[in-house]
């Protein structure tokens, strides 16, 4: 979801000032205040009806599945049957969803630290860089951030083809003979790292241009004051860039947790959790599961415990945010 | 500034690195769609093509359904993007002018409804679409990614809002104006880059969606993002044909970032800054 969330909420908020209620004009304006009063309701709901229909609704409903024993049996018979916690405590006793529930950490773990360092480094790298080369880097950052997660994927199996692969090509080239005609589809942790350099690919951007847009924020008063004191490029960072950027890190860390964790078609489209469903992550277990095999409620269960994760997740990043908007 | 020659020179060596490595897959997808087939299976690459072809755009063009597919893909993300428009304006104006009980609530729900999971709710939207009987339409699709836009667009939207000075709106009311006279009339065009760049987002994340097409349109109403993740298996091992069917799909999306970048990051920033 690169593209979804932009820099807007990540820069510090500067002077915001609190929303002011309408002209005092308009209230003895419009007839009586009891209008006046109902109008910003009236305005909110189309927008809170469809949240409710579209959004809440189907997280309710699939609670309700969790619960249900509903394969392709009783869906095509339209009976419900209920188990109570069966789907859950099959799901909670099982290996196979806590090897999945692991190899999810897992990946999250290595991919955020990877996009976190990237993207700092690169985005420390802007600012640091000419005008004409900073271009020249934000164009090719924009380029990745802009494709299709969807054609990215193709694009990926196409560099990584075994026999007409360029990576093997070039690997072959630089003296790993070895890799010419090697299947990087075959085995899982080949498959984990094609999809992490793709997800690093992908993500790096979002993070180096929010971090250069904050660091253009910063006065270069305070990275002289820190030369002057013969601070190495590390120490400044640490000292100076680090502290005043905190929230920003902060954030965005937990998005690329929240992001990573719930990566469906990147997974998916790759190369469908295989091979043997040996890179399946919870959303791609769920997924498998419920839809691949036709155990909805079983699916639906581990959607649950899936969203619970997230929960605990976003339930921290919006600490984050809450503290460092009072603007709401 | 006294730094070393060689401090003057590894971060631009270090830049190119960087943006050979971001640009790579997106110019060998677009290189390989426009190479013929013989310079695609061989054994060395061939990194700068001389012989251009339209063979593979004219295979993924023709490739059955083609364009109706592109019809779904257009219909489906405009519906959606125009219908989150029309909410989000009312519920951000609320938002950015207007100070009422609930209002805090409203923010919150927006903000979570903005990190929905909806990946891992496939299963339920599937049971809740096919009670209604919406398979392999176009409806359900439209309905939902309005739904995935909208916080987004909400928010945005209100910062844009709150970024018109209030005193124009308010001169347009002491001069005989209504409420949604002065929207109308003052507020509404200079919205107008908020509302591009805004509506340009919500575009690119539809026009990309994939776990919920796959689930609920398999036989019909399919969008090009399915298309394209079934491309090679349809095709065989075609990556001539796959990767002018991909760099067709991406297309749009680039204009789009371009436009953003080009000419509505000014109002976005200006947007965002206020809050």
């Amino acid at each position: 979801m690169g593209a979804q969330s932009t820099g807007t909420r990540t820069r510090p908020p500067s002077g915001s000032t609190p929303p002011t209620p309408p002209p005092p004009a308009d209230r003895g304006r419009t007839a009586g205040g009891l209008a006046a009063r109902g109008a910003p309701y009236l305005l909110i709901l189309p927008a809170l009806l469809a949240t409710a229909a579209l959004l809440a609704y189907p997280l309710l409903r699939n609670l309700l599945i969790s619960f249900q024993n509903l394969n392709a049996f009783q869906l095509i018979q339209h009976t419900t049957e209920w188990t109570g916690f069966g789907n859950y405590t099959d799901q909670l006793t099982s290996s196979a969803f806590w090897h999945t529930a692991f190899r999810s950490v897992l990946f999250t773990a290595a991919n955020v630290a990877l996009i976190m360092a990237g993207g700092t480094l690169v985005g420390l790298l802007l600012n640091r860089l000419g005008k004409r080369m900073r271009l020249l880097l934000s164009l090719g950052l924009i380029l990745a951030w802009a494709m299709p997660f969807v054609a990215g994927t193709t694009v990926y199996q196409w560099l990584f083809d075994s026999q007409y692969g360029v990576v093997n090509w070039g690997l072959a080239k630089l003296g790993w003979h070895a890799m010419a005609g090697y299947n990087w589809f075959g085995g899982q942790f080949s498959t984990f790292s094609v999809i992490t350099v793709m997800i690093v690919w992908q993500s790096v951007p979002f993070v180096a241009l929010n971090l250069y847009a904050g660091l253009t924020t910063i006065s270069a008063e305070l990275f002289e004051a820190a030369r002057m004191d013969g601070a190495t490029a590390w120490r400044t960072f640490r000292s100076v860039t680090f502290p005043i950027l905190r929230p920003f890190f902060l954030s965005t860390t937990f998005l690329e947790i929240i992001w990573v964790f719930k990566a469906f078609t990147q997974v998916y489209a790759l190369n469908a959790g295989g091979p043997a469903g040996s890179t399946e992550t919870l959303p791609v277990y769920a997924f498998i599961e419920g839809v691949g095999n036709q155990h909805y409620g079983v699916g639906a269960a581990i959607s649950t415990l899936t969203i619970l994760i997230l929960l605990a997740l976003m339930s921290y990043y919006f600490r984050i945010i809450l503290k460092q908007e009072d603007d709401l | 500034m006294r730094r070393s020659l060689l401090g003057r020179v590894w971060p631009n060596a270090v830049a190119v690195l960087l943006f050979v490595f971001f640009v790579f897959p997106v110019y060998w997808m677009a290189t390989t769609a426009f190479k013929p087939d013989i310079d695609i299976i061989s054994r060395t690459p061939d990194f700068v093509p001389l012989h251009g072809t339209l063979a593979h755009f004219d295979k993924a063009v023709h490739a059955s359904g083609f364009w109706t597919l592109v019809r779904n893909s257009f219909t489906v993300t405009l519906g959606a993007v125009l219908l989150s428009l029309a909410i989000a304006l009312l519920a951000s104006f609320a938002l950015a002018r207007m100070r009422f009980r609930g209002r805090k609530a409203f923010v919150l729900v927006v903000m979570v409804a903005q990190m929905a999971p909806w990946e891992v709710m496939t299963i339920s939207v599937y049971m809740i679409v096919r009670d209604q009987d919406q398979l392999n339409s176009l409806l359900p699709l439209t309905l939902f990614y309005m739904m995935m836009v909208l916080p987004f667009t909400i928010w945005t939207l209100r910062g844009f809002i709150a970024a018109v000075p209030k005193e124009l709106e308010e001169s347009a009311l002491v001069d005989g104006c209504t409420r949604v006279q002065a929207f109308g009339r003052v507020v509404f065009p200079l919205l107008a880059p908020g509302l591009m760049a805004t509506s340009l987002f919500g575009f690119i994340t539809a026009w990309n969606e994939f776990p919920l097409v796959l689930i609920l349109n398999k036989q019909s109403g399919q969008t090009l993002p399915l298309w394209l993740t079934q491309f090679q298996t349809n095709f065989g091992d075609d990556w001539g044909a796959t990767m002018a069917a991909s760099t067709l799909f991406t297309v749009p999306v680039v204009i789009v970032f371009l436009i953003l970048q080009r000419k509505a990051v000014g109002g976005l920033t200006a947007g965002a800054v206020k809050g």
